[in-house]
């Protein structure tokens, strides 16, 4: 019996737990990503850098705010920097939607070029934020680091592995939790949020039903903003602040909103954790949680790694592909432009 | 100007650009600079098939340009006869369990009735080949990469001239376009993009991560050359004989010497590329593909496979990629994963083409020469620049040192800004796409 509890404890401290987090992060990405899609009608190649951008601003502010004391106690201080991240990247990329894409959203351009656009504003906000912060990792992380620790874990339970639990990886969940709650209240039951889901659903008709199609993409853009600002602080508390990482993650992303049924909001968040929990169980090693489980002379002596962690992105990729070939709208069906 | 002139006095303009860059800089620098850009120009072109020809959004120019790194390594570099003998049969077992797999997998395709019991049969025809093959594999990687891993600890290469891996390097990277052709080009264009994009970085991954076929992030230096070595030149008695004849500096002429050798090898390829790209572009295949990109309903109701076409282009422009990654690693004489950037390999490429004038093959040549020149150039450019506005801080001040040292980094601000100033107020480019009418 204890074989068995500790083989799960294995597999939740190195699968469950992180995946979950790192589900949240990408979720809360694909939601950005898929925002853009159905309002707009475009791949955001800059989203990513978006995300860094907002990360960016929070990191400087919890930089100043722990520079006066300001804390939140077992919480991290980013939490407080949160609202001026989120602000600043709303500013950001309201200026580029009216200086840059506006343009071609009364052009009614193909989204392919949209998608170059996307590309020279990439190009402008990987600048940016490398001219800003410089390209290296940086910390900022403060509060509990842990909830539990490994040792904590094995003293209470007295089992032989230990479950650790980031206090970072619970915040991710809890705050995801939040927004994405808070976004399907906005898009279901107040006004803006029904005029956004007719807009993407058909343009002319919204159009002709009275809908203001310059506040509804104002406000698509603040709300992409806020999402990649909140998953860009997330995933840097929880793991590292580093600018290229989010150019990165564009793949997983935008793998996960396509898997999930691109333009469906539910299914971007079912892609972030369908494309997390792969990414982190094909690039496990199984040894120690079969170890518990097998008898000892059954025991394996290799890792038991079906792929290294290095091509961990090669699992989003592959899952996209995949799904792409057998259901092209993605599990739950998104649409097609 | 009339459209006819527009060309070559754009190309006179570059021309005189490098040459005062020769001029006041050095005649090192300028055909450094010159090297590269002919390089880029030939990406750009492969870039122009695609994109200019068939309106193909491909952003994995990066992995079709790691593909042509890993041919020159895997052409040129000198066999290493001890791995192998230390693990080349283990992989040649891999791949034979892999092959195997593959025929398992098409004939339970072929002859089992669509359903359940056909997707049980094709999952476990995929475990029982991968552990045979991962069971092959692993040991063998093992035992090549512990051979004398300091030095080698690969395969090696095939020992041959490295300019033969410029072709190689265009069918491997024709061979993988295929595969990704074939799996992506039914799909609509952003999916297209999102696959080559996934693609390239995987590519790369593996150049990285599998150290018994490219020694990974250890590198693989010291590749041949197709040209000598400066301090071969140095000590040959014809050249310094030349050089006293015309009053110059040994040592700065070998340099000249051979990044002039081989400007000259890659003008050359530039040009039959270029040559055959307008062939193709001005052939009946070329105004049928340009019926593809603007009508695609049309062209397929005029009988025209759209798919199939859309296909052969994306190979065509991958193999141009190929063939200029090859010669790039080619001109580093290293191969050097690390090195491989999207922003740099890919979208740089994009910014060339869009800028240069997509569907026009002398646009993007241009481009790739303008857009290099400018890169290379903005860095110290920027440089300067931040010296300059900063000057009223003190020499040590944090703030200044900040600014001067992130300089570099405005770059990709400037690339981001003349891709979206081409965009909005020249879309058709600096040479545009030439139309007849009629």
């Amino acid at each position: 019996m204890t074989d068995i509890l500790n083989a799960f404890v294995v597999f939740a401290n190195f699968v469950l737990v992180p995946g979950a987090a790192y589900g949240a992060q990408l979720a809360l990405g694909a939601l950005g990503i898929t925002l853009v899609y159905g309002v707009l009608r475009f791949s955001n190649f800059a989203h990513g850098d978006t995300m860094a951008f907002g990360a960016m601003v929070t990191v400087l502010v919890t930089w100043w705010m722990q520079g006066h004391g300001v804390s939140l106690g077992l919480l991290p201080t980013a939490l407080l920097a949160l609202p001026f991240g989120i602000a600043a990247t709303a500013l950001f990329v309201l200026a580029t939607d009216r200086v840059v894409y506006r343009f071609y959203r009364r052009q009614r351009s193909a989204p392919v070029i949209f998608v170059i656009v996307s590309v020279g504003v990439m190009f402008i906000m990987n600048g940016v934020v490398r001219f800003i912060i410089g390209p290296d990792d940086q910390n900022f992380a403060d509060g509990a680091r842990f909830l539990i620790s490994a040792g904590d874990f094995r003293r209470l339970t007295g089992l032989e592995e230990g479950l650790a639990i980031k206090s970072t990886a619970l915040l991710t969940l809890v705050v995801a939790l939040v927004v994405m709650a808070a976004l399907f209240w906005f898009l279901q039951k107040t006004r803006m949020g029904k005029a956004m889901r007719a807009y993407a659903d058909n343009e002319d008709l919204a159009l002709l039903s009275g809908v203001n199609p310059d506040r509804v993409v104002m406000v698509a853009w603040i709300l992409v903003a806020a999402l990649a600002t909140v998953a860009g602080v997330l995933y840097g508390l929880d793991k590292t602040f580093k600018p290229f990482t989010y150019f990165q993650l564009l793949l997983p992303m935008f793998a996960a909103a396509i898997v999930g049924g691109i333009g469906n909001p539910v299914g971007a968040i079912l892609g972030g954790f369908v494309i997390a929990y792969s990414e982190v169980a094909v690039t496990y090693a199984y040894k120690r949680f079969l170890g518990h489980l097998l008898p000892e002379s059954l025991a394996p002596e290799s890792l038991v790694q079906l792929l290294g962690t290095e091509y961990k992105f090669a699992v989003s990729f592959i899952i996209l592909v995949v799904v792409l070939l057998i259901r092209p709208t993605g599990i739950l069906r998104g649409k097609t432009i | 100007m009339s459209a006819s002139l527009r060309a070559p006095v754009l190309f006179a303009f570059m021309a005189a650009a490098l040459a005062v860059v020769g001029f006041y800089q050095s005649w090192s620098l300028s055909l450094a600079i010159l090297n590269l850009c002919l390089i880029s120009s030939i990406m750009a072109l492969g870039v122009n098939v695609q994109w200019g020809y068939a309106g193909l959004f491909n952003v994995g120019t990066m992995g079709f340009a790691a593909i042509g790194g890993v041919a020159a390594v895997l052409v040129s570099a000198a066999p290493v006869g001890e791995a192998w003998s230390a693990g080349g049969w283990g992989l040649f077992l891999s791949l034979l369990a892999v092959i195997g797999t593959i025929i398992a997998i098409v004939l339970i395709r072929a002859k089992m009735p669509k359903g359940r019991a056909r997707g049980f049969a094709v999952a476990a025809a995929i475990l029982v080949g991968y552990t045979l093959a991962r069971w092959a594999f692993d040991p063998a990687v093992d035992a090549i990469e512990a051979v004398d891993p300091a030095l080698s600890g690969y395969l090696g290469g095939l020992g041959l001239p490295i300019t033969v891996s410029w072709a190689v390097g265009g069918l491997m990277a024709a061979g993988v376009a295929w595969v990704i052709g074939k799996i992506a080009l039914g799909l609509r264009s952003d999916y297209l993009a999102i696959a080559t994009l996934g693609i390239s970085e995987i590519i790369v991954f593996i150049a990285k991560n599998e150290d018994w076929m490219t020694r990974g992030v250890k590198n693989v230096t010291g590749l041949p050359r197709p040209v000598p070595y400066e301090v071969d030149l140095q000590q040959a008695p014809w050249f310094l004989e030349r050089v006293a004849a015309w009053g110059l500096d040994p040592v700065e002429a070998s340099s000249i010497y051979v990044k002039l050798s081989y400007a000259l090898l890659f003008a050359a390829v530039l040009l039959v590329l270029l040559w055959l790209s307008e062939k193709a572009l001005n052939s009946p295949w070329g105004r049928m593909m340009r019926s593809i990109r603007d009508n695609e309903a049309a062209a397929e109701a005029m009988g025209k496979d759209v798919t199939a076409r859309r296909l052969q282009t994306f190979i065509l422009g991958s193999a141009i990629c190929g063939i200029a990654g090859a010669m790039l690693t080619t001109l580093d004489g290293q191969f050097t994963p690390g090195t491989y950037n999207p922003l740099r390999f890919t979208f740089l490429i994009w910014v060339m083409v869009i800028v240069g004038g997509s569907g026009n093959n002398w646009g993007s040549v241009l481009g790739g020469f303008l857009i290099w020149f400018v890169w290379i150039q903005a860095e110290p450019a920027g440089r300067w620049m931040m010296d300059v506005m900063t000057m009223g801080f003190g020499e040590e001040n944090p703030f200044r040192l900040h600014m001067i040292e992130s300089a570099a980094y405005m770059r990709f601000v400037l690339m981001g800004l003349i891709l979206l100033v081409a965009l909005r107020f020249a879309p058709k480019g600096l040479i545009p796409e030439r139309t007849k009418l009629g």
